[in-house]
């Protein structure tokens, strides 16, 4: 089954539908960065995370998700573009979404973000040696000061501003990808297609915007 | 609707056979009634070539009256021109005086060109042979209560077999995928008590032989059913997708 091009689109929908609900896990334990604490308790809630055995299962599983989603999905581009060999000369404006269209450009953006973004916060929060300027101890168990590391690396507007960008690249392939997950699963009637389509719209909105928030919000802390 | 005259500019897709490389070969056509339909404008333009002594376009056509779903032609990039329906269906008067007209024959891989804007949908035939039908002679009429089907059921199963195999889908699709018209074909077969008893051999058939024709994925974008002539809605889609995963699950195929 999961070798034909409809299995293959249930492994994209699965992988898909199981990184949106990570998402939702990961945009509410990141909303303690916006607690006035010093980040003291996003440091804590970072702490259990890189060491709590449980995490640590989930973890494999999700980059397993992330992993079958990307091999998954340009080897289906590959066999999506072989389909037709020929181009047509004239392209008229689609009825279909711009997003839907662009599944494989959008999910390109998001590949080069995460590996920037698990560089910078995942490696150091997890592996790196700490020392300065990199991250640092703040106490006997061995906390890593996860939320300075976030703060300072905010503070650059450049970086901040490919962040914002990257969100948006994410609504977009959330904003087709949560629904079109749905229709691939077979999870698609009339009496609910809608519902399903105004769910993942909200979700397409307000995620992206939580975590395009962070940056924002550190960046212009940095200049006060 | 008064009748008037256009003075058209055609770039048409010509290719002498499945192996040359083609090109577009632009035509001047003078006094095309706006009543006459899409297909009657491209006879005059080939009255026109025999006179001139030259080879007549080809084209797929068969009843003109939009149930056959013969004429495979993508206009100025939408298949089947700017109107809901077929080539045969559309009219002059959709387009207007000193307009320029691309047409171009369906593009995909599964759909090779035969002569300029003729494809071969063979691969269509291919899958309805893999099981797109009911194997055993169901007999003659039954009497109209004999094997009750709900109506909902019936309306559905019909509105998926006005499915009329022209390809718009596939041409229209970004992956050129297949998937509107297996999806047509199971629903329609996969609702009806007759249809029912070999659906999942039947999907499992189907979609084994779309994907072996070479046609794409679907990335659910809906263009196959917004240019759809016979308005097969995307619920059909999610049906084969409920039908292909049921099928595996039963047979561990």
């Amino acid at each position: 089954m999961l070798s034909s091009s409809l299995g293959r689109k249930v492994v994209m929908a699965l992988t898909g539908l199981f990184l949106v609900m990570f998402l939702l896990v990961h945009l509410s334990g990141n909303l303690l960065l916006f607690k006035e604490d010093g980040g003291a308790a996003f440091n804590a809630y970072a702490h259990f995370m890189s060491t709590s055995p449980i995490i640590r299962v989930l973890e494999i599983g999700l980059f397993a998700g992330i992993i079958f989603h990307f091999l998954e999905g340009v080897s289906l581009l590959r066999k999506n573009q072989q389909a037709r060999p020929t181009r047509y000369a004239v392209k008229s404006p689609s009825s279909a979404t711009w997003a839907s269209r662009s599944m494989g450009l959008l999910g390109g953006t998001i590949t080069i973000f995460l590996v920037i973004h698990l560089a910078d916060f995942f490696y150091k929060s997890k592996f790196a040696t700490p020392e300065p300027g990199v991250i640092s101890v703040i106490d006997a168990e061995g906390t890593r000061d996860l939320y300075a590391v976030v703060r300072e690396a905010f503070a650059v507007g450049w970086y901040s501003a490919v962040y914002v960008a990257c969100m948006v690249g994410l609504a977009l392939h959330l904003f087709h990808g949560f629904q079109s997950a749905f229709q691939t699963l077979g999870l698609s009637h009339r009496g609910y297609a809608l519902l399903v389509r105004r769910i993942g719209l909200l979700y397409a909105i307000v995620v992206p915007l939580g975590f395009a928030s962070m940056p924002v919000y550190f960046f212009l802390k940095s200049l006060n | 609707m008064s009748e008037s005259t256009l003075n058209l500019t055609l770039k048409i897709w010509r290719q002498k056979n499945a192996t040359d490389a083609g090109a577009f070969v632009t035509y001047k056509l003078d006094g095309v009634s706006t009543d006459s339909s899409f297909l009657e404008m491209l006879d005059l333009l080939n009255l026109q070539l025999i006179e001139q002594g030259e080879v007549p376009v080809a084209f797929d056509h068969d009843c003109r009256e939009g149930i056959c779903g013969a004429c495979s032609m993508v206009i100025n990039g939408r298949p089947h021109g700017p109107e809901r329906g077929t080539t045969c269906q559309l009219h002059m008067r959709a387009f207007r005086n000193g307009d320029t007209i691309v047409i171009e024959p369906w593009r995909a891989k599964s759909f090779p060109v035969i002569k300029d804007l003729v494809v071969n949908r063979s691969s269509f035939d291919r899958i309805i042979s893999a099981g797109g039908f009911v194997s055993v002679n169901t007999g003659a009429a039954q009497d109209a209560n004999c094997i009750p089907v709900p109506k909902p059921d019936a309306d559905e199963a019909f509105d998926a077999a006005a499915c009329i195999g022209c390809g718009a889908c596939v041409a229209a699709c970004k992956n050129a995928s297949a998937m509107l018209f297996v999806a047509a074909k199971v629903s329609h077969l996969a609702m009806l008590p007759q249809g029912r008893v070999e659906r999942e051999a039947r999907v499992l058939k189907m979609v084994a032989q779309m994907d072996e024709e070479g046609f794409g994925a679907c990335s659910n974008t809906g263009a196959c059913s917004a240019e759809c002539p016979k308005n097969i809605g995307l619920q059909h889609i999610a049906r084969l997708n409920r039908e292909y995963q049921r099928a595996s699950l039963l047979t561990g195929k």
